[in-house]
C-alpha cells in the first residue's frame, strides 16, 4: 500500500512541504522513490505562465536529441532553470540520479502565433510524444511533461535523499507552486521505471492513485485506441488519468461524470434515479473504463480544480484537511497534522465511497454525492 | 445365412441385461419403456437331472416368462435406463456395447443417416474450459471481496452499445448530461440466458416449466433472467401477458410461429425482452432446424401453423445472401416491427469465419445489431444428423476469444455484446464456465441442454438416450406424447431450474470475490491461467505449471 498527497494553496509553496507531508506517512510506503508535479507556478517561473515548460531527465546525448527536435519544430527557449544539485554528495545518498535535470521554458514556434488553444495543445502533446519516443529508443532519458505552468520530477531512491540531492529540504522562493501533488514510492506491481511513478500528467490533467486497478487489462486495451496520448501503461494507475482526460477533455462531460464512469452505480440504485437513462448509457458505452479493486485517486484538472474519490467499496483511505489558505488531501491524517497542525480538525473530511470531494480555486471544498 | 445379415441384438449400441431370478414379473419395465425396446416373452428352459447313484438322466422342460430386448431398427434400446429405475429388484439394466456395429448396419439397411438429439458424442479433445483456472487471486495489495457481504453487479447488455464519442449527449444549463437523440435499445439482463429451445422440440410442459422458472426468477428472486423462445411459436396468452418482457423471441429460417406473433402485436401489453435471429446452431452448423413428424402433434401444428410433416427449416434465411443483406433487411424489419424499442441480436454457429462475420457486423453503420450469439460445437439439439453432431462445428472458446480480440483490435469491444454458448455447464459447473468465458471476452452466455438435465433428462454425452428426436423421450421433456409428458412434474422442473440459477448466482459471486471484482470480469483474461501451453498461447493467457 502506498501513500499519496496533494496540496492546494492560495500561497506559493515550496516542494519541501510536500516532502514533509509524505515523509510523515513513510511507514506506509517503501521509500523507493519520490515524484511530484507542481502546477500554478511561482518563483522564477511565475512570469512565464503561458509558456510551455519542458520537464526532462536525461543524459548529455539526450539533451542534444531533444534540443534538435525542439529546434526543428521551431520552439525557442526563453528561460531555463535547474535545481541546485548536490552532485558531489550523490555517492553518499540512496539515489540513482540522471546526469541532467531540465526545466526549460519555451516560446511557441512563430507559425503558431495565431494558432488556437487546441492547436497549441496538440502541438505540445505531439512534441512530448516525439521527444519521449526519441529518448526511449536511444535510452537517453525521460520526458515527463511539456506544458505551460507545470513542472514534474520523478526519481528513484529514498525520498529523503532525493530531497537532499535536489536541495528540496531548503525552502526558497525560486521554486514554488500553488498546487503540488506527490508520492513517495516507485511502482511495485510492474517494472521500476521512472514513467511508472505517480503522479501522471497529460494536457493539464494530473492524477495519482493509492491502490490497485484490477480492471487494468480491460482499461488498457480500450484506452490505447482512444487517444494518441494514452501510452505507456507502466502502471495500472495511469488508467485513471486517461479516463479523466477522456471524459472531461475529449467527451467534454462535466467532471462529476468521471465518478459515474469509474465506479458506476449498481443497476438497482441507478434505476431509481431521474437520470437513470443517461447513467445507464454511460455504464454501457464506457464499461471498459470502469475501475475495480481498491483505489483512491487525487486529481487536478487544467483549470486548477483538485478532487479526490475512492473505489466503490471504499477500500483505500483518504482525508482532507484545510485552513483558510491551504487544503491538503492525503492518505493519512498524520500527513495533514505535519503540514497543517493549526487547522480545525473537526473540519477534516473522510469521504465515503460514493463521494467526490472537490476543491476549487477559491479553496472552497465541496462534497459531491454520486 | 439370412440371420447373419439381419440386425441382431449384439449389433445394437445398448444391451439389456436381465436377471430372471430377481424378476417378479411386475411388468413395470415394459410399461415404462417408451421405445418399446423390451417385451414380455416366454423362454423354454430344458433341464437334465439325474437322481441316485447311477446316471438316470431325466429331462424336464418348462416355459418361463421373461423380459426380452427387441432387436429392430425402429425400436432400439437407447440406454435411457428407465427400466432399471422402475424395477423394484434391480433385475434389469442397460449397458453400452462398445463393439456395436449399429452405425454400419443402420446405414446398410436404410440408405439413410442416423438422426438423434443431444450433443456431440465425440469428445476426443477434452474440455478446454476445464484446463483453465482462475489463477489471479486478490490477497495483499488488493483485497478479496466477501461473496456474502459485499454487493455485486451481475448484469450484461443485450442491445447495440454506442461508442462513447457518438453518444448523443448535451450538457444542459444545470451541468447535467441529457440525451438529445434516440438510441438503439439496450436491456441489461442476467448474464446467463436460457437458450433457444422451441415448443415442439420441447414438450409443452417442459417449455412451460422454463417459462414459469423465468418469471419466478425475475419477479420473486430479482434475477433478470431471460429465456429465448426458440423457433416454434409462443402461446397467445403469453404473448399478451406482462411476462413477455422476460422472453427473447427467436426467428429462424422456418419463421415458425411468426404469424401468430405478428397477429398478436396489437394486443401486446409489453415489449419482448429481445429478438434473436438464428442464422446457425453450433450442434449442426450449416443445417436448419429439424422437427420430426412424430413430434408434430396437433397442438404443435396449431401453434406453428403447419401440417403434420417433418419440419425442416432451410439451412439459410432465404433471400439473405450477404451480411449487408441481413443487416439491412432482416435486422431493420425486426427492429422496426417493435418501433426500435426491442434489441435484435443474431445467433450463428461458431466457425472459422466467425471473426469475419463479427467484424462485418461491428462495422455496420446502422448500429442495429444488438448482440452476437456464438454457438459452439458442443451445443445440443433436439434433432440432427449424427454426422453433423459429431463431425461439424467449431469449439466455442477460442472463437469467442478471437471475436473479442478482433473487436479490441479495432477499439470496438463491447459495442456488439458477445454471448457464447455450446456445451457450457456440461460438467454441471455453469458458473465456472460462464466466468471463464467472460474473462475471455463474453458479455454473457447461454445454455440449453443443462436445463433439460435439471428437468431430469436421462441422456449423456456418451450416447445414452439422445433420443430427443424420436418423440419418445422417457422423461417427458422432448416429446408431445401426452402419456410421456405426464411424467414431467412442471412445478418440480421449474423449481429445479430456479434453484440451479440461485446456486449459480452464488457461485458467480464466489468467483468474483477472490479476484476482487464487484462487477463482471468482462475481458479480464489476466485472471486466467492454464496448465496447457497450447491453450495458454492460443487464448493469450498465462501458461502455468
Amino acid at each position: 500500500m502506498c501513500r499519496i498527497g496533494a496540496l492546494k494553496s492560495k500561497r506559493y509553496m515550496h516542494p519541501s512541504v510536500a516532502l514533509r507531508l509524505m515523509r510523515s506517512q513513510q511507514k506506509g510506503h517503501d521509500n523507493s522513490g519520490f515524484a511530484f508535479v507542481m502546477q500554478d507556478l511561482g518563483g522564477v517561473f511565475e512570469h512565464y505562465k503561458d509558456f510551455p515548460i519542458l520537464s526532462m531527465a536525461c543524459t548529455d546525448e539526450g539533451m542534444h536529441i531533444a534540443e534538435k527536435i525542439l529546434h526543428d519544430i521551431g520552439f525557442i527557449r526563453v528561460m531555463q532553470w535547474a535545481p541546485d544539485m548536490k552532485i558531489e554528495e550523490a555517492y553518499k545518498l540512496n539515489i540513482e540520479p540522471m546526469p541532467n535535470y531540465v526545466f526549460e521554458v519555451f516560446n511557441y514556434p512563430k507559425t503558431y502565433k495565431y494558432a488556437t488553444k487546441e492547436e497549441k495543445e496538440d502541438l505540445l502533446l505531439n512534441t512530448r510524444l516525439k521527444l519521449r519516443k526519441a529518448l526511449s529508443e536511444s535510452d537517453e532519458g525521460y520526458v515527463y511533461s511539456f506544458w505551460p505552468d507545470t513542472l514534474m520530477l520523478k526519481e528513484i531512491g529514498d525520498p529523503k535523499d532525493i530531497g537532499t540531492y535536489f536541495g528540496l529540504w531548503d525552502e526558497n522562493k525560486d521554486f514554488t507552486a500553488k498546487i503540488i501533488t506527490a508520492q513517495c514510492r516507485q511502482n511495485t506491481n510492474y517494472d521500476i521505471v521512472r514513467y511508472a511513478a505517480h503522479p501522471f500528467f497529460l494536457q493539464g490533467y494530473c492524477a495519482l492513485v493509492n491502490g490497485e486497478n484490477t480492471f487494468y487489462e480491460k482499461n488498457k486495451l480500450f484506452q490505447r485506441k482512444l487517444h494518441k496520448g494514452y501510452i505507456g501503461f507502466e502502471s495500472d494507475s495511469q488508467c485513471f488519468l486517461y479516463t479523466l482526460h477522456y471524459v472531461n477533455k475529449i467527451l467534454k462531460w462535466p467532471l462529476k461524470y468521471f465518478k459515474h464512469v469509474i465506479t458506476p452505480l449498481p443497476y438497482d440504485e441507478m434505476e431509481k434515479r431521474e437520470d437513470a437513462k443517461v447513467l445507464s448509457r454511460i455504464k454501457s458505452s464506457l464499461a471498459h473504463l470502469e475501475i475495480n479493486g481498491p483505489n483512491t485517486v487525487i486529481a487536478v484538472t487544467p483549470d486548477g480544480t483538485m478532487f479526490t474519490t475512492c473505489d466503490s467499496k471504499k477500500l483505500r483511505p483518504i482525508v482532507i484537511g484545510s485552513t483558510d489558505d491551504t487544503v491538503v488531501v492525503t492518505s493519512e491524517v498524520t500527513g495533514i497534522n505535519e503540514v497543517l497542525p493549526q487547522r480545525d480538525i473537526t473540519y477534516d473530511i473522510y469521504p465515503n465511497e460514493r463521494e467526490m470531494v472537490v476543491i476549487n480555486n477559491d479553496l472552497k471544498v465541496e462534497r459531491w454525492q454520486q | 445365412m439370412a440371420t447373419i445379415n439381419e440386425i441382431s441384438k449384439d449389433d445394437l449400441n445398448w444391451q439389456i441385461q436381465y436377471d430372471s431370478s430377481r424378476c417378479t414379473l411386475c411388468g413395470r419395465c415394459v410399461a415404462a419403456c417408451s421405445f418399446n425396446a423390451i417385451k414380455v416373452d416366454v423362454e423354454k428352459r430344458r433341464k437334465v437331472v439325474s437322481v441316485g447313484d447311477v446316471p438316470t438322466p431325466q429331462v424336464t422342460t418348462t416355459t418361463v416368462p421373461v423380459i426380452k430386448q427387441i432387436a429392430r431398427n425402429a425400436s432400439n434400446c437407447v440406454g435411457c435406463g428407465v427400466c432399471s429405475r422402475v424395477c423394484p429388484n434391480g433385475a434389469i439394466k442397460a449397458y453400452h456395447e462398445d463393439e456395436s456395429r449399429f452405425n454400419i448396419k443402420y446405414k446398410c439397411e436404410h440408405a439413410d443417416s442416423i438422426k438423434r438429439g443431444g450433443r456431440s458424442n465425440l469428445n476426443t479433445e477434452g474440455r478446454t474450459l476445464d484446463k483453465i483456472k482462475i489463477g489471479r487471486i486478490s490477497q495483499m495489495t488488493d483485497p478479496s471481496l466477501d461473496a456474502q457481504r459485499h454487493t455485486f453487479d451481475v448484469l450484461a447488455p443485450f442491445g447495440r452499445i454506442i461508442p462513447p464519442q457518438e453518444l448523443p449527449f448535451e450538457v444542459n444549463s444545470d451541468g447535467n448530461l441529457k440525451i438529445s437523440k434516440s438510441m438503439p435499445p439496450v436491456n441489461w439482463i442476467y448474464p446467463i440466458i436460457i437458450g433457444d429451445m422451441s415448443i415442439g422440440a420441447l414438450s409443452t410442459r417442459m417449455w412451460e416449466a422454463l417459462a414459469i422458472a423465468t418469471a419466478y426468477l425475475n419477479e420473486v428472486c430479482g434475477l433478470k433472467v431471460r429465456m429465448c423462445t426458440g423457433e416454434g411459436g409462443i402461446p397467445t396468452r403469453l404473448l399478451k401477458s406482462r411476462y413477455l418482457k422476460y422472453m427473447i423471441l427467436q426467428i429462424a429460417s422456418g419463421h415458425f410461429g411468426w404469424n401468430r406473433i405478428i397477429n398478436t402485436m396489437p394486443e401486446m401489453t409489453e415489449d419482448p425482452g429481445g429478438i434473436l435471429i438464428k442464422i446457425g446452431q453450433g450442434a449442426k452448423p450449416g443445417d436448419g432446424g429439424l422437427l420430426m413428424a412424430k413430434k408434430v402433434a396437433r397442438h404443435i401444428q396449431e401453434i406453428r401453423g403447419v401440417p403434420k410433416a417433418d419440419l425442416l427449416s432451410p439451412p439459410n434465411h432465404q433471400g439473405l445472401y450477404s451480411i449487408e443483406e441481413s443487416v439491412q433487411k432482416m435486422f431493420l424489419s425486426l427492429n422496426s416491427a417493435f418501433k426500435f424499442r426491442v434489441p435484435v441480436a443474431i445467433k450463428v454457429a461458431a466457425s472459422v469465419t466467425s471473426v469475419s462475420v463479427y467484424n462485418n457486423l461491428l462495422r455496420d453503420p446502422y448500429n442495429i445489431v444488438g448482440g452476437f450469439f456464438l454457438d459452439g460445437i458442443q451445443g445440443g439439439t433436439g434433432a440432427a444428423y449424427e454426422i453433423s453432431l459429431n463431425h461439424t462445428g467449431h469449439p466455442i472458446v477460442s472463437r469467442l476469444r478471437d471475436c473479442y480480440l478482433a473487436a479490441v483490435h479495432q477499439g470496438k469491444q463491447g459495442q456488439i455484446p458477445l454471448w457464447a454458448g455450446g456445451g457450457l455447464g456440461m460438467r454441471g459447473a455453469l458458473a465456472a464456465d460462464a466466468f471463464k468465458m467472460m474473462c475471455l471476452g463474453a458479455n454473457g452466455i447461454f445454455a440449453g441442454r443443462l436445463w433439460l438435465q435439471a428437468a431430469g433428462c436421462l441422456g449423456n454425452d456418451s450416447g445414452k438416450c439422445n433420443a430427443c428426436n424420436t418423440g419418445n423421450c422417457p422423461a417427458g421433456i422432448t416429446t408431445q406424447n401426452p402419456l410421456l409428458v405426464a411424467r414431467l412434474d412442471v412445478d418440480k422442473v421449474a423449481e429445479n431450474v430456479v434453484n440451479y440459477f440461485l446456486a449459480t448466482h452464488l457461485e458467480l459471486k464466489k468467483l468474483m470475490a477472490p479476484i476482487g471484482n464487484s462487477s463482471l470480469p468482462i475481458g479480464r483474461s489476466d485472471a486466467l491461467v492454464s496448465v496447457d501451453k497450447n491453450i495458454a498461447e492460443r487464448l493469450e493467457i498465462q501458461h502455468v505449471c
